[in-house]
């Protein structure tokens, strides 16, 4: 019963983050861009774009001009995420891969830095009266349910071990269709149903800016509207109309 | 929490901080508005003459119809985190504290009735994401914050997704317009260019008669016939130039400078009384239709004369709209030269001849003047000049150096990328809103302060019409001249050695100190 309440939802789950997402891309992929706004200076050329989207989103290069205390705690908050996930693919494959037995011990540290670092952004949130004035509820929901994740994960490697030949033994049973029992601990079923609710929440929230970033006209756009003229779809139509 | 600071204020009592944030002030500025647009600025530029009774659907399809078609639009909306990174970033909210002149809070304005009708979350859990109806209270607002927003970009500078709020202000306004809410001062000027050609409505044998007395001062100051052709037919450069240039000060010096760089790189130009306008208020209105009509009087106008190339003059939307846009809006130039850049700004031609050698400066001339640089932000921000990205800091300041033997810069955060807008870009030019124009100019004031008290600067140098009159209107309320204001090509125009020029001995020496620079120098200092 368990099992398959939690197999359905990750199921589930993964067809809303999935098919969510890839909705969006496909959106944003297929809105049109009618005039050249990359924020400048900007790069003359597609390589120098990619470089800058590469700064952007490994070093969150606008950020650190931003603000150094955001920079920190976003930037921690996310190499630490990075790093669990990595480690976490060993509970989904099989043999596993060397790089990831081989990088386990940085991910658990990575455990503390990412919950460290949410919790200096949820700090920020409350105290700075400026971030607080443009905060909803969900802006403070999402940074609680990624820290019970993250303390829910490191409650089970360091306070409540769970059965975790077992647990693997459920995920690849859901890769391969062939259900194995999920072991019933608290804690775990506690940080499971988290991660899936953020799966779910995904699509139709602002972790929308993950795929969103790389859709930026003010970063992703080359700086050349004098050599090459660039025409909308739209704006070709409203041209063919009416042109003088 | 501690901010971090990148900078600390030299000596703490005696300078104020350009960055300083004031503390949030709710609703200080909810009752600066424009004066609304009349039904017939309205409807000359396509737009319902007041505010239609479904105005509510109506704006609500608008919006959905902006979101399909602006990628960025869609994108910003979407992507926000409210991690706070733009929250200090604004001119107008470091001058008024009002919490929605905060970047990531004047979008919300728009988001959170974008989320309220298009999206999941804000369909069906509004309160858990700020989502709102769109009400009369909220097009209020957007009435009054959207036009508190300069459209600079400083905020997208430092945003980590680049979410632009002048897209966000531009989508805003447009959508206002759309149910018959539009703001008197950037419609009724859309409406001359037009009709008429430029945004003061000047009438080709006005323009003529005025350039003419022009001619005539710089022949009375240097004794060479400078020329200032109108219509020519196969000029080889046809200059597009903001309207302020023929008339307002020290933007007519900046004119004058053209023309004497023009003449003495042995050039034949002309303005065109047609397309007597560079600026582009379709822009501020984010009309994509109007833009286009704008842009396309220049495209007719180039024709029409046979010109090879198009220069433009001092003015920094404009430049955003010749340089990013004119190109989309009005091209392919394939009928203009090649071989030079379509269009290009009048500093990087000068560069050029300076480059080639063509002009000669005398810079002692400007000994007078301790200058430093305002980057004006749609050129900083929204555009280049030359060929590398950044072009469009150097090339101006490296003309400033030529021509001038004091130079220095203000702090390094408000400068370049960094730099502060002047308060009364984006359409909010206009006396009625002189409140937030004064407040927003704050932070570019302070950091003049600074580099006036280290360093003795008496003017600063811009170039663009707009940074031009709204320093000449708020530097008074700082302290300042209101000539401590000049333009780039009125510093070429002081120093440059025509052929022929009748030299400083010749004449009494005041009297060269008076045609150059107005009033002279001395401003900036108590």
């Amino acid at each position: 019963m368990l099992t398959a309440a939690y197999a359905l939802l990750f199921y589930g789950a993964t067809v809303i983050l999935v098919g969510g997402v890839g909705r969006k891309i496909w959106q944003y992929a297929n809105t049109p861009a009618p005039l050249k706004i990359p924020t400048t200076p900007a790069p003359v050329t597609r390589g120098g774009v990619v470089l800058r989207m590469v700064r952007e989103v490994v070093l969150f290069e606008s950020l650190f001009k931003a603000n150094k205390w955001i920079w920190l705690f976003g930037w921690i908050f996310h190499a630490g995420l990075l790093l669990v996930l990595m480690r976490h693919l060993r509970y989904f494959t099989e043999p596993v891969w060397s790089w990831v037995a081989l990088m386990q011990p940085f991910g658990v540290y990575a455990g503390f830095a990412m919950v460290a670092g949410l919790l200096g952004l949820w700090a920020r949130r409350i105290i700075v009266p400026r971030i607080r004035y443009i905060s909803a509820p969900s802006d403070h929901l999402i940074l609680v349910l990624l820290i019970a994740i993250g303390v829910s994960g490191l409650l089970m490697k360091y306070v409540a071990r769970t059965d975790i030949v077992a647990l693997k033994a459920f995920f690849l049973g859901l890769i391969y269709f062939d259900w194995q029992p999920l072991p019933a601990d608290p804690v775990l079923l506690v940080h499971l149903a988290l991660v899936a609710g953020l799966m779910i929440v995904f699509p139709v929230s602002k972790l929308l800016h993950a795929p969103g970033v790389f859709f930026s006209p003010g970063r992703n756009q080359v700086d050349n509207p004098r050599e090459k003229r660039h025409l909308a779809p739209w704006a070709a139509r409203l041209e063919a109309g009416g042109k003088r | 929490m501690v901010e971090l600071k990148i900078r600390q204020p030299v000596r703490q009592e005696d300078y104020s901080d350009p960055l300083e944030i004031p503390a949030l002030a709710p609703g200080a500025m909810a009752e600066s508005k424009p004066y609304p647009a009349s039904p017939e600025h309205q409807k000359d530029i396509g737009f319902p003459g007041e505010l239609v009774d479904d105005w509510k659907e109506r704006a609500i399809d608008k919006l959905g119809e902006l979101v399909g078609k602006s990628r960025g639009l869609r994108v910003y909306l979407d992507t926000c985190v409210k991690c706070g990174a733009c929250t200090d970033k604004c001119h107008y909210f470091l001058g008024t504290g009002d919490p929605l002149n905060m970047p990531v809070a004047r979008q919300d304005l728009l988001r959170k009735v974008y989320r309220r009708y298009f999206t999941f979350a804000g369909k069906y859990f509004p309160w858990l994401v700020g989502a709102e109806d769109l009400t009369e209270e909220v097009l209020d607002e957007w009435y009054s914050y959207f036009h508190q927003c300069s459209q600079c970009r400083r905020c997208s500078v430092y945003c980590p997704y680049g979410i632009d709020t002048a897209e966000v202000s531009m989508a805003a306004r447009e959508i206002m317009d759309t149910v018959g809410k539009g703001q008197k001062y950037c419609n009724e000027i859309i409406g001359k260019v037009h009709k008429i050609g430029n945004n003061l409505g000047l009438q080709k044998k006005a323009l003529k008669a005025t350039l003419e007395d022009l001619e005539e001062d710089i022949e009375d100051e240097t004794g060479v016939k400078v020329r200032m052709p109108v219509d020519k037919k196969g000029a080889d450069i046809m200059l597009v130039t903001p309207s302020a240039d023929f008339f307002a000060e020290p933007h007519v010096d900046g004119l004058i400078g053209y023309a004497k760089v023009f003449h003495q790189a042995g050039a034949s130009w002309t303005i065109s009384s047609y397309a007597s306008e560079a600026a582009n208020f379709g822009m501020f209105i984010g009309s994509y239709e109007n833009m286009r009509e704008l842009a396309l009087r220049i495209r007719k106008a180039a024709i029409d004369l046979k010109v090879k190339r198009i220069v433009f003059g001092e003015c920094g939307h404009a430049w955003r709209a010749a340089y990013s846009f004119l190109n989309t809006l009005a091209g392919p130039f394939d009928f203009l030269d090649q071989n030079y850049p379509i269009p290009q700004h009048i500093c990087e031609y000068t560069f050029d001849q300076i480059q080639k050698g063509a002009l000669t400066f005398d810079k002692s001339r400007n000994d007078d003047f301790r200058l430093t640089y305002h980057d004006s932000c749609n050129v900083a921000r929204a555009s280049r000049m030359g060929d590398k990205p950044g072009g469009q800091f150097e090339i101006p300041r490296a003309i400033l150096r030529e021509v001038c033997n004091h130079f220095y810069e203000m702090p390094a955060d408000t400068i370049r990328e960094n730099s502060f807008c002047c308060g009364g870009g984006g359409g909010l030019l206009t006396d009625e809103l002189l409140e937030v124009r004064t407040k927003g100019a704050q932070p570019r004031m302070r950091a003049l302060q600074q580099v006036s008290d280290d360093h003795g600067v008496t003017h600063m140098a811009a170039l663009c019409a707009i940074c031009k009159t709204q320093f000449a209107k708020v530097m008074p309320e700082y302290g300042f001249e209101m000539d401590a204001i000049v333009s780039i090509h009125q510093m070429v125009s002081n120093a440059i050695i025509l052929d022929g020029q009748r030299m400083d001995e010749d004449e009494d020496e005041d009297d060269i100190e008076t045609v150059a620079s107005g009033n002279g120098a001395g401003a900036g200092e108590e």
